[in-house]
């Protein structure tokens, strides 16, 4: 577990950012600047990414995060566990997400 | 699942690889916000006065604006063109700004600038298009500018707008066009757009003026004829450009010269496009009644889907047309489309001689063409522009000869 992402907390996508789903790939449109390093940057997550994302409700833990992916993937929770915060680092450094709580 | 990748994927926006599956049926939507105008422009295809309430009263609200813009964000489009008319002028612009960005939708807005105000700069820098605007500028002074416009203080008041969008950080480009009043400036033009963008490269200028589109004034076609390059003229403009701009043309020829027969719609952009009264267009330029889609009586979805697959597969039937334009390789380097040939001739697929003058002179420098030789008389173009006899495939439909989107506008 890494300094900057509790496996209590819970994150859910920021209002800075506007989701969309289109042709099977998940974009995430910034709304306002700052998000990307370019200003014409648009972000499409992975198969994994996509996976964590669809979870990310704001309430859910991010222990439960992993805990539901370890079932669902059938994957040991230790790697998912790396995974979910590596994303989730990514992604609130480019504040796409926010803790909620 | 595993540890150690990338999850996140940066992607540049318009680029093809950000589909891996297939395009969306609808990626890009052109959006006429008004016909009018702050200013007056001598070549300009498209202003109404900018008082024209007439114009004004028939123009989509904002709140029609806006369902369009969901329906279009349904179909999966990604960028909306905000266009005009100077889209300044509709005083709820904010309000459809930021429909369409709440909307997850990129916006690219052509401007004069004169209407910047600071709150508007404001806006732009908190909630950035996404996409460069793009800034028309006619001249280097009052004088000249105001020769194109001709609207006195457009020259300034167009300066303080692209100042604010500058010291806001607001990304822009600058497009110019050559006209008598201003041709002389263009090296100015150049340079002090460079300087103000921070770009490097160098500002697109219109040369080709097309005539209205609405078909509404004669008058004014007469004066945009006048303005117009010769060929030779023409030829001198692009030769500014150097050898590079050369190779690349001649590069493209040589992919997607063909001949296309009856078919007319060979254009490669992928975008379509809704006036300012709601009706649904192939492009910005094309008014022809057969390829006009009201949008009050039917979805922008059937638009897209049924409608504008049945205007693509109209085809020529004007003779001259089909002895000249259906037979010549020089499609992908001439301007003649079906809405050139609607502005110029009221059809869809008369030729129109201004450019296929201007498109014969091209290739006669890129060595395609001898001088005095008509294009649809050739038949060994495939050695002319230096590819084997079999055809180049469109990226659209898998058909020989294309042409480039013109990006209207």
């Amino acid at each position: 577990m890494t300094e900057r992402i509790g496996l209590e907390w819970a994150y859910g996508p920021s209002e800075d950012v506007v989701v969309r789903e289109i042709e099977g790939e998940l974009i995430i449109v910034p709304l306002v600047a700052g998000v990307g390093d370019l200003e014409d940057e648009l972000f499409t997550l992975n198969e994994t990414g996509r996976a964590v994302w669809q979870k990310l409700d704001g309430r859910k833990s991010v222990r439960t995060v992993v805990s539901e992916l370890a079932e669902e993937f059938d994957a040991p929770a230790g790697v998912l566990e790396q995974d979910v915060v590596g994303l989730l680092t990514e992604l609130e450094r480019r504040r796409i997400v926010v803790r909620k709580g | 699942m595993r540890a150690g990748q990338a999850f996140a994927r940066k992607v540049p926006s318009g680029r093809a690889e950000l589909w891996k599956a297939g395009r969306p049926r609808l990626a890009r939507l052109d959006l006429e916000l008004t016909e009018r105008c702050n200013n007056d422009c001598i070549h300009c295809s498209i202003n109404r006065p900018a008082g024209d309430e007439e114009a004004r009263r028939q123009e989509l609200t904002a709140a029609e604006i806006q369902a369009v813009l969901e329906e279009a964000a349904s179909l999966g489009c990604l960028s909306v063109r905000f266009t005009g008319g100077e889209p300044f002028l509709r005083e709820d612009f904010e309000t459809i700004y930021l429909g369409a960005r709440r909307l997850g939708l990129r916006v690219r807005i052509f401007t004069n600038a004169a209407l910047i105000t600071p709150r508007l700069a404001a806006l732009l820098a908190k909630t950035p298009p996404l996409e460069r605007m793009e800034v028309s500028v006619y001249g280097m002074t009052a004088a000249t500018e105001g020769a194109v416009t001709r609207n006195p203080g457009s020259h300034e008041a167009s300066r303080r707008g692209i100042e604010l969008l500058a010291g806001r950080g607001v990304p822009f480009v600058i497009k110019g066009a050559v006209l008598p009043p201003t041709q002389h400036e263009v090296d100015r033009l150049e340079a002090w757009a460079k300087r103000t963008t921070g770009l490097d490269e160098t500002p697109g200028f219109a040369a080709l003026f097309e005539l209205r589109s609405r078909r509404d004034d004669e008058a004014k076609n007469a004066r945009i004829r006048k303005l117009r390059l010769t060929p030779a003229e023409y030829l001198s403009l692009a030769a500014r450009r150097g050898e590079g701009q050369t190779a690349g043309l001649r590069a493209f020829v040589a992919r997607f010269a063909g001949v296309a027969g009856d078919r007319l719609f060979t254009c490669l952009a992928d975008s379509c496009c809704v006036d300012a009264y709601g009706r649904f267009q192939v492009c910005l330029a094309l008014r022809h009644p057969r390829t006009v889609y009201d949008l009050k009586k039917g979805s922008l979805a059937a638009a897209v889907s049924e409608f504008l697959p049945e205007v693509r597969e109209i085809r020529a039937a004007d003779p001259a047309y089909l002895g000249r334009c259906g037979r010549c390789f020089l499609k992908s380097l001439c301007q003649q489309c079906p809405a050139r040939s609607w502005a110029e001739h009221g059809a869809l697929d008369t030729p129109v001689e201004y450019f296929c003058a201007v498109a014969h002179a091209q290739a006669v420098r890129l060595g395609v063409l001898d001088e005095g030789e008509a294009a649809w008389t050739v038949e060994d173009w495939p050695a002319r522009v230096g590819r084997p006899a079999a055809p180049a495939k469109s990226p659209r439909n898998g058909e020989p000869a294309a042409q480039p989107s013109c990006e209207g506008g």
